[in-house]
């Protein structure tokens, strides 16, 4: 038995893993508004071009790591996790964390510059709209699996305006989708 | 860096220092688990009123460099927090602290989701919070969305750059690098040349 099986790879090579961890690696410094705005191309690239997973396999992922305790990257282990088991999540986790932690370190150590030069604030304000749009693409792609389903786009819709309008526990509205899916949307 | 200074500065005493990494690693691990949808606020509480080793201008100061840095915000923020105090055995102590336990934790319930997958009411209870994951990440976007409004880059333009990158990443399904490439240039050269004008402008009417 290779290194690779012992790891659950479902016949991933090498050259799979390294192309995995390359993709999350690019994702890692692209990802400006956090983790999550780089799902869309997650999903793109591993359900649609290279088809190691589905859509349901892809937004349940995302929903059982909101829902569990911990940073919310961790949907990025998830990935790995379904594409190739434990060698998957290292080369999903150490892609996406990889480049970016080297970056915040250094800046962390040396970067002592004031935040509010010209540089930074142009930096941040041009890249505002950028993170809307893929927040945006980002809860359109979730809802991939379920968009002929107009129960579970009307709980969508749902929950967005409760999250929007009252300050409640998005636990709650986890465990609501829960008890409506598992009665209504088998 | 080798040695641990309070990152305070004078008129803030009460400040405090963890330690030993041990200590990083479990404040970072607990403050982890208590967070549901989002670590930051239970990490403010957490490192500025429980064990104080942050101000909250301090606290403050970090997050806006983190979420300025690509990347998860929370790890950036325990990586330079970890290094400041105890070096780079520091940033690997919190950062441990922060993904281990929930790692396996989120691990454990995929592996018992695809063991019952195949049940009905499971697969569709994980429709419906996928439906809920979907609905809060709109959430996020709406809550943002009057940020726009103070953009130097004016509302239409940066209303216009939202549509575009969401048409193009969301609907096209374009590779995120060209589209985040092109329009964040197009976005950060346009908020730059507008951020300057307004700055000649200040200066012409307060010499």
């Amino acid at each position: 038995m290779s290194l690779l099986q012992l790891m659950g790879t479902h016949g991933l090579g090498w050259s799979d893993l390294l192309a995995l961890l390359a993709h999350f690696s690019m994702l890692s410094l692209l990802a400006v508004g956090g983790a999550i705005t780089t799902a869309p191309d997650m999903q793109r690239w591993l359900v649609s071009e290279k088809a190691w997973m589905s859509d349901e396999q892809f937004t349940a992922g995302v929903a059982i790591a909101q829902a569990a305790p911990g940073p919310n990257i961790l949907f990025v282990a998830v990935m790995g996790w379904h594409v190739a088991g434990v060698a998957g999540v290292l080369a999903t986790m150490l892609g996406i964390m990889g480049p970016s932690s080297l970056l915040a370190f250094v800046v962390g150590r040396w970067g002592r510059r004031r935040g509010d030069s010209l540089l930074l604030r142009a930096f941040t304000a041009g890249l505002t709209p950028l993170t809307l749009g893929l927040l945006l693409s980002t809860g359109w792609v979730l809802t991939a699996p379920v968009r002929d389903q107009w129960l579970a786009m009307a709980l969508v819709a749902l929950t967005a305006l409760l999250s929007v309008r009252l300050k409640i526990s998005p636990l709650w509205l986890m465990a609501g989708g829960a008890l409506v899916g598992a009665l209504a949307l088998r | 860096m080798a040695e641990p200074v309070p990152l305070g500065d004078e008129n803030e005493p009460a400040l405090l220092l963890p330690a030993s990494k041990t200590e990083l690693f479990r404040v970072f691990n607990r403050l982890a688990l208590q967070g549901f949808g989002g670590v930051l606020p239970v990490a403010h509480r957490h490192l500025v009123e429980r064990e104080r080793w942050l101000s909250p201008a301090q606290f403050l100061d970090l997050l806006t460099l983190s979420q300025v840095l690509p990347g998860p915000n929370i790890v950036n923020m325990a990586l330079i927090i970890g290094d400041r105090f105890m070096g780079w055995r520091g940033a690997l102590a919190a950062c441990g602290g922060l993904l281990l336990l929930p790692l396996l934790i989120v691990l454990s319930l995929v592996v018992l989701y695809q063991q019952a997958a195949h049940l009905p009411w499971v697969a569709g209870a994980l429709r419906g919070m996928g439906a809920v994951a979907a609905g809060l990440i709109f959430a996020i976007a709406i809550k943002l969305a009057p940020s726009l409004r103070i953009s130097p880059l004016g509302w239409p333009a940066a209303a216009a750059l939202v549509a575009a990158t969401a048409v193009m990443v969301g609907l096209l399904r374009w590779p995120m690098a060209w589209v985040v490439l092109s329009l964040g240039a197009l976005g950060m050269a346009g908020a730059g040349w507008r951020l300057r004008q307004l700055q000649r402008q200040a200066r012409r009417v307060v010499p």
